[in-house]
């Protein structure tokens, strides 16, 4: 389980980096949704993999249990993560609605000499 | 049990809700976050006060013994930042008032500006890794939200940069805490300290460090990481660029200094090395990026970047005199980048541009405003005897300490060429004759007058600066004090996991 695990964050990893590595902010965006999926497996899976336990027990309940702290570390890096991707897809669309191209590489407003809007 | 930790994070945090929540006008906003960073600025200085008299002070949340709870924790290093912090807020949101836009202040300008300060706050005080995490994203998100607040279509392509690279950076951390867990099977950093070096795997702990090394370099804004900075800063309101500038790249500094003393300490002498080569490429990169622009923003923004590279210069170098010179670094550039930045953004004013080539003639309009910038670019400079001098003369003391004659001749180098880009302000914005052609109105933006507002941070923090130019002794102990407790580290572990320290006497 445990190798099928490594196994599958290593392919997504590689598969996010190829998406983000795109001059489209879309597929950045994908690259980044998986990306940070990515890093929750990790840490679920150095936490240590425990089949078939709780991870909560009642006093002298079961002896066999899984560590929670990896849970609930995933738990919180998930809510956060929903955040700034849910920021992030608002800020895209935006950018495209004001710019009107999802490339980055036509993505220069800020990067020119002298602000537009002055010289215009 | 101490109170006062966690109330120096929920001032500004109840501030940002207050100010939200209690009214819609925009003045009375205002004052209700100008009254908040007082009074966090009280707090703080009373943390400093009792930190610096009786070392480090610690809190375990929720009652939860370290290492199993959260642990916040204050040494003078962490005392004297949020001090600076505190100053830092109480300064921009007396210049927002001035300069922030009605419109921007209906969208909770001022509720993301302190929550963005309780972020800076809690990553100052927090003794837990992932606890360090969930303020940075209290930051960023703070951050995100200011970024975009009103934003016209510059300031969105902007935006999309800085968040990008920036969640790149949050992902690494991440994934560099999971790993550390999974070594270690803890995340409080001063249990870290103790068990880290017992791990057998000690390359894969290198690994880790590097990642950390990425992740908090990103933040930061170290070469070769710091293209985000100057594509986003100079498309923001000033005052924004202001509390940016100052504080968010050095939260990185300080995460890394936190992070390289006390969970990583110079096992791995290629890191350090690493450092030391980053923080020189960083510094001779910083300068010469503000020659190449003609924009006051821009060129501010690449010396924010140089300012970086000292820093790391002194965490790179690694004895308790290269540190203190660091810190005492960190606490004058975070109050010389807002300062700084708070002139530049009267310039805009007075001159209806930032660019260089539109501005001028600023000297015979206003000879005392043109003198509180000279005294600024001087003391960024290091012209004796303002703050910036005793900044470098440190740093060049700890390299002469080193045998390191590179050091030496970088900064004294660096410091020269920040000579230039000053110096062509100076010239341009306030020497040279106003140009003619601004007079008219299609090329020129809207002058108007700088108010109260914006006089009294600028003048307030211009005599901070003045002060600790000459009378440097006080700071320069304490950041001394901070470097060798960053660097001894009993203390600070001793005050984490105090039954660590009754049993170490009990042995004694």
């Amino acid at each position: 389980m445990e190798i099928l695990l490594s196994l599958l964050v290593g392919v997504l990893m590689s598969v996010s980096v190829w998406l983000m590595l795109s001059r489209n902010l879309v597929k950045f965006l994908f690259g980044l949704v998986l990306i940070s999926n990515v890093a929750n497996l990790i840490i679920f899976k150095v936490g240590g993999l425990t089949i078939g336990a709780p991870p909560l027990i009642s006093d002298g309940g079961s002896a066999q249990y899984a560590n929670s702290l990896p849970q609930a570390l995933v738990l919180t890096a998930i809510v956060i993560g929903f955040g700034l991707v849910s920021f992030t897809l608002v800020l895209a669309l935006k950018a495209y609605q004001a710019i009107g191209t999802v490339d980055v590489d036509e993505m220069t407003l800020a990067e020119q000499r002298h602000d537009p809007e002055e010289s215009a | 049990m101490n109170g006062l930790l966690i109330a120096c994070i929920l001032v500004p945090m109840i501030t940002a809700v207050l100010s939200f929540v209690c009214t819609s006008n925009a003045r009375v906003r205002g004052a209700i976050s100008v009254v908040g960073s007082m009074i966090l600025l009280m707090l703080a200085s009373f943390l400093l006060y009792q930190v610096a008299n009786g070392g480090p002070v610690s809190n375990q949340m929720g009652g939860w013994q370290a290492p199993m709870g959260i642990t916040l924790i204050a040494d003078i290093l962490s005392a004297m930042l949020i001090v600076v912090t505190a100053i830092v807020a109480l300064s921009v949101n007396i210049y927002a008032m001035g300069d922030i836009s009605k419109e921007r202040i209906a969208s909770g300008f001022f509720t993301f500006m302190n929550m963005l300060i309780a972020g800076v706050v809690g990553a100052f005080l927090t003794g837990d890794l992932f606890n360090l995490y969930v303020w940075f994203e209290v930051m960023l998100i703070s951050s995100f939200a200011l970024l975009v607040l009103g934003g016209n279509k510059v300031q969105l392509d902007g935006a999309v940069k800085y968040v990008a690279i920036n969640l790149i950076s949050t992902v690494l951390l991440l994934t560099a805490i999971g790993l550390l867990y999974g070594l270690t099977g803890t995340l409080n950093m001063a249990d870290l300290s103790l068990s880290v070096p017992l791990v057998e795997n000690q390359a894969l702990v290198a690994v880790v460090a590097v990642l950390f090394l990425i992740a908090f370099g990103i933040k930061a804004a170290v070469f070769p990481l710091y293209f985000w900075l100057p594509a986003s800063y100079h498309t923001l309101p000033i005052s924004v660029t202001a509390v940016f500038a100052a504080l968010m790249t050095k939260v990185g500094i300080y995460a890394l200094m936190r992070t390289f003393t006390l969970i990583f300490p110079g096992e791995h002498p290629v890191i350090d090395t690493t450092l030391l080569c980053l923080g020189l490429v960083t510094m001779v990169l910083g300068v010469f990026g503000a020659m190449t622009h003609s924009d006051v923003r821009r060129i501010l923004a690449f010396h924010v970047i140089g300012s970086i590279g000292f820093m790391l210069l002194g965490l790179g170098l690694g004895s308790a005199l290269a540190m203190g010179a660091a810190i005492f670094y960190m606490v004058h550039g975070i109050l010389i980048k807002a300062l700084l930045f708070m002139i530049a953004g009267i310039v805009g004013k007075l001159g209806g541009s930032f660019e260089l080539a539109r501005l001028g003639g600023l000297y015979q309009e206003r000879p005392g405003f043109s003198i509180v910038f000279l005294l600024a670019a001087l003391s960024l400079i290091g012209i004796p005897p303002l703050s910036g001098f005793w900044a470098k003369l440190l740093i060049i003391d700890a390299g002469l300490h080193h045998d390191s004659a590179v050091v030496i001749t970088f900064v004294v180098l660096v410091s020269l060429l920040t000579f230039i880009p000053l110096i062509r302000i100076w010239s341009e914005v306030f020497w040279k004759p106003k140009p003619l052609d601004a007079d008219v109105p299609s090329t020129a933006g809207s002058v108007e007058s700088p108010n109260a507002f914006a006089w009294t941070p600028v003048l307030g923090l211009s005599a901070i600066m003045l002060a600790i130019g000459f009378l440097p002794a006080k700071i320069i102990d304490m950041s001394d004090t901070a470097a060798k407790g960053l660097i001894t580290r009993t203390a600070y572990v001793d005050a984490v996991l105090p039954a660590r320290a009754k049993l170490n006497e009990a042995q004694k």
